[in-house]
């Protein structure tokens, strides 16, 4: 049996006595109007903690702390309640939990889903909560059955004892009348049934008919929906509104003006549509109306020469480069993205003078309930919001200043009404809080074993935490550990004697936010190609010029290998093309990747990707593999295609149509292989992205000889 | 204005240039047709009229009087056509988002191809956007919904 002492545990400890202590009917959801499937769940007599409920029907139900936007925690994570409950899997039901401190993150302390840490941050307390429940049921049996408790074994829902039997719903009742025990003993993980299964989805019957509820498809009885009319430039305010013809429109029902913009506001979204487009809005644009990409690449490019603020340092870089037997010098750039989730954002408020109701799809609960309590003059505990799936998360919805939760309830406020505040594409597209360009420009020095003796990297490009609640905590000495992620942190620098990165955070007025791996989107593309230009500047072979580098990174060198074994690396490729290759850590996760390109009229087509991961414990196999898939899918689609510009201030593309995202017949093979691991857990949402950008570079230099330094990757002519 | 929905004549008060995608979701409560793009880029919105797929954001719902209308919610009734088995056998979804239109556009290629080749599955469904990239399993699932129909 293995003992929990890490924070989380003292964390869950606190949590559970919170909940045993007679608050647990806090944590149940108001019965009014909730989902179709929160009024299917039977009587739950049995609520040990906040994380789950046996009902007397053998239902067992699992109030998901985190949000489920594709990455598979609305089954990784009851599989570990279930582990140690022993529960009948057919048997278990999932919910989002409301909005409530028992649900805080057992990390970083808020409601919250992102940096890929569901699944590790969950597996102490998911596990402990599931434990708990198991040993009051079994007390319950054993009191039924006159037995001690620990002659009585739990299999499938059910308590067994010799020839006597209950199931979990016979004994719920009973269990709810017994004391919680505060330490209970962990299965041993050789003794894991559903932990390290393979394990379908529990999400796919209802999004494969159309019942699964997003926020978008929230509907009550009154409800209103919005359209609103923001800047054309960030920062822009509304200088004269003529809503004439907005409010001539059939279903119109009041135009309000909010913070954000104008705000048509209907019976429903195309009656909403139609009179924000029939707005005349003479906007004052503000101090970002000359905002240009071309200027803001010359700006970088200065900046990129002058001294910067140091995030890492060894040795003596200007001395070292004056003595390298061979010098690399490359500028490397990435524009501005936009997450684009499938879901356009949305959020459906509520307002009564004693409470504030959200329905939306987001990363960030605690954050919202915060920014509506101070909207509303409510207390946070009188702001309830109901998490539905998400369509799509991708960082888009955990924004610092809950900036579409907030508009909604502005949006609400303003109407006097229940309203679902709805953004177009274009709005989704044009609304900012984008992934930051970045100009990388490095000089790398290669001894006479061509190995880097010195490597100084400078970068530039916006903060993502300045100005933000989390820049106190995130922003040290200048540094955005965001914007330095994945170089300053490099195993490989650590093997390059002198070294220096340094980074420049212009502030320019464009919102801005992770995006799906964050800080590792650029800064592998950067490392891995640099590592790339290096082997091949030293006339060495990628794979071995790596493993030369990372010599004593196990965990590196354990997924590379693996990937580049199952690619067959150094066996012929067939006629036109050529493989790249690329590994990389992030978010605790060591992934790589090997691609198969080919060009196919000067574009680069990507037959097959190899991919490794070491993420530790992987808790459900099935998941990660999904993850890798998906990583590799979106990060192909901005390696290959996606790319924001700016001219007089404004967003130049709107849609699917200028802003491209990968679509099925660009989807290459996706091979992906698990490192048997029981190393420390990392998460498997964000790391599959990293490496692709890189490998397919790397294996397009390897085809055709030209460093591709760019994204998204273009071949020139 | 009166529309065949899933097999029942509903009474829809639109007006006529409304898209048939706010007429189904807003007028009717069938929210299982997803509104992605509004201009026909991305294929959540996609419905079957008269068995042929369309993009509804696009279709007055006009156009869509007299003809005979399907939704996720109408592709079968207990989540068993063909499409669906296949897309639950290999555990396709993700957000779950698009998977609508990429269902109804899956069903379509079928109803007109029974056994699809790869290029017919990319000519028929690479006009469904998939952010969370299940692409490969689309593709999978398209084959063995095939195998299923002609099996059942």
């Amino acid at each position: 049996m293995s003992a929990p002492t890490t924070p989380s545990r003292r964390e869950f400890i606190k949590t559970g006595a919170l909940v045993t202590g007679g608050l647990v009917i806090a944590f149940t959801m108001p019965g009014a109007k909730r989902f179709a499937r929160a009024e299917r769940t039977p009587a739950s007599p049995f609520a040990p903690n906040a994380f789950l409920r046996v009902g007397s029907d053998d239902s067992v139900t699992v109030l998901l702390p985190h949000s489920e936007m594709g990455q598979g925690i609305w089954t990784a994570l009851p599989m570990l309640i279930a582990e140690e409950l022993d529960a009948d899997w057919s048997r278990v039901r999932v919910e989002h939990a409301p909005a409530a401190p028992a649900y805080a993150h057992t990390a970083f302390g808020m409601q919250m889903t992102g940096g890929s840490s569901s699944t590790w941050s969950e597996f102490d307390r998911c596990r402990q909560a599931g434990a708990m429940a198991r040993a009051v049921l079994v007390a319950a049996a054993a009191q039924r059955f006159s037995v001690e408790p620990l002659a009585c074994r739990t299999e499938n829902g059910v308590v067994i004892s010799g020839s006597k039997r209950a199931r979990y719903g016979e004994l719920a009742e009973a269990a709810s009348k017994l004391p919680v025990p505060k330490t209970v003993p962990l299965k041993d993980p050789k003794d894991w049934k559903l932990i390290g299964k393979p394990t379908k989805r529990l999400d796919t019957p209802e999004k494969i008919t159309g019942k699964a509820q997003f926020g978008m498809d929230v509907q009550f009885e009154g409800l209103l929906t919005a359209v609103v009319a923001r800047p054309p430039v960030f920062g822009g305010k509304v200088k004269s509104l003529d809503d004439a013809k907005a409010r001539a429109i059939p279903g119109v029902r009041s135009v309000v003006q909010v913070p954000s913009g104008v705000a048509v506001v209907a019976d429903h979204f195309w009656a909403a549509k139609l009179g924000r487009d029939a707005l005349k809005v003479e906007w004052d644009l503000g101090p970002h109306a000359n905002l240009d990409s071309a200027a803001m690449r010359e700006e970088f490019n200065r900046l990129a020469g002058t001294k910067g603020t140091t995030a890492a340092q060894a040795g003596n870089v200007t001395g070292a480069l004056g003595k390298a037997a061979k010098t690399i010098e490359a500028d490397y750039a990435v524009p501005y993205l936009a997450h684009a989730t499938m879901e356009p954002l949305n959020a459906t408020v509520r307002i009564s003078p004693s409470k504030c109701e959200i329905w939306t799809g987001t990363q960030f609960q605690t954050m919202d309930q915060q920014v509506a309590a101070k909207i509303t003059g409510l207390k946070p505990e009188q702001v309830e919001i109901h998490t539905t799936f998400l369509g799509g998360g991708f960082g888009r919805r955990a924004t610092p200043t809950s900036d579409f939760v907030s508009e909604a309830v502005q949006v609400a406020k303003a109407a006097n009404a229940p309203v679902k505040t709805v953004w177009t594409r274009e709005d989704d597209i044009r609304g900012g809080y984008y992934r930051p360009a970045y100009l990388h420009r490095v000089r790398i020095g290669l001894g006479s074993d061509g190995l880097p003796t010195v490597w100084h990297h400078v970068i530039v490009g916006q903060s993502i935490l300045a100005g933000t609640p989390f820049e106190p905590m995130m922003v040290k000495n200048g540094i955005d550990a965001t914007s330095v992620e994945g170089v300053a942190d490099s195993a490989y620098l650590k093997s390059v004697p002198n070294h220096r990165v340094d980074l420049h955070s212009p502030r320019l007025g464009i919102p801005v936010l992770w995006w799906r791996s964050v800080g590792h989107t650029h800064n592998a593309f950067v490392m891995e190609s640099l590592i790339d230009e290096s082997a091949r500047a030293a006339g060495k072979d990628p794979l071995e010029y790596r493993r030369a580098l990372l010599k004593g990174h196990s965990r590196h060198l354990a997924a590379l290998n693996l990937a580049a074994e199952k690619a067959k690396w150094g066996t012929p490729v067939p006629q036109g093309r050529a493989r790249g290759i690329a590994v990389h850590e992030s978010f605790g996760s060591y992934v790589a990747q090997v691609a198969e390109v080919s060009l196919e009229k000067n574009a680069i087509r990507v037959h097959r990707v190899v991919c490794a991961i070491d993420c530790g414990v992987a808790v459900n196999p099935e998941t990660v593999r999904a993850q890798m898939e998906s990583g590799i899918a979106f990060g192909l689609g901005a390696a290959l295609h996606s790319r924001l510009s700016f001219k007089d201030g404004r967003v130049q593309q709107s849609n699917f149509h200028d802003y491209q995202v990968l679509r099925l017949e660009e989807m290459p093979v996706v091979e992906v292989h698990i490192v048997p691991s029981t190393e420390k857990m990392g998460g498997v949402g964000e790391p599959g992205v990293p490496p692709i950008a890189p490998a397919v570079a790397n294996a397009v230099a390897a085809l055709t000889g030209q460093r591709l330094r760019e994204l998204p990757l273009t071949l020139p002519g | 204005m009166k529309l065949t929905v899933n097999g029942v004549e509903r009474d829809v008060n639109a007006p006529s240039d409304m898209p048939l995608l706010w007429a189904l979701r807003d007028l009717l409560g069938l929210t299982g047709t997803k509104f992605g793009c509004g201009v026909a880029q991305c294929g959540a919105c996609t419905v079957h009229l008269d068995g042929t797929p369309r993009r509804s954001c696009v279709t007055p719902v006009s156009a869509a009087a007299g003809k005979k209308i399907t939704t996720i919610e109408g592709l079968s009734s207990d989540g068993t056509h063909p499409v669906q088995r296949a897309w639950a056998e290999l555990d396709v979804v993700q957000c779950g988002y698009c998977q609508s239109g990429q269902i109804m556009s899956a069903a379509a290629l079928l109803a007109a191809k029974s056994n699809p080749t790869d290029a017919d599955i990319d000519a028929a469904m690479s006009g469904n956007i998939c952010r969370c990239g299940t692409y490969q399993r689309i593709r999978s699932a398209v084959h063995r919904a095939a195998e299923l129909r002609t099996s059942a």
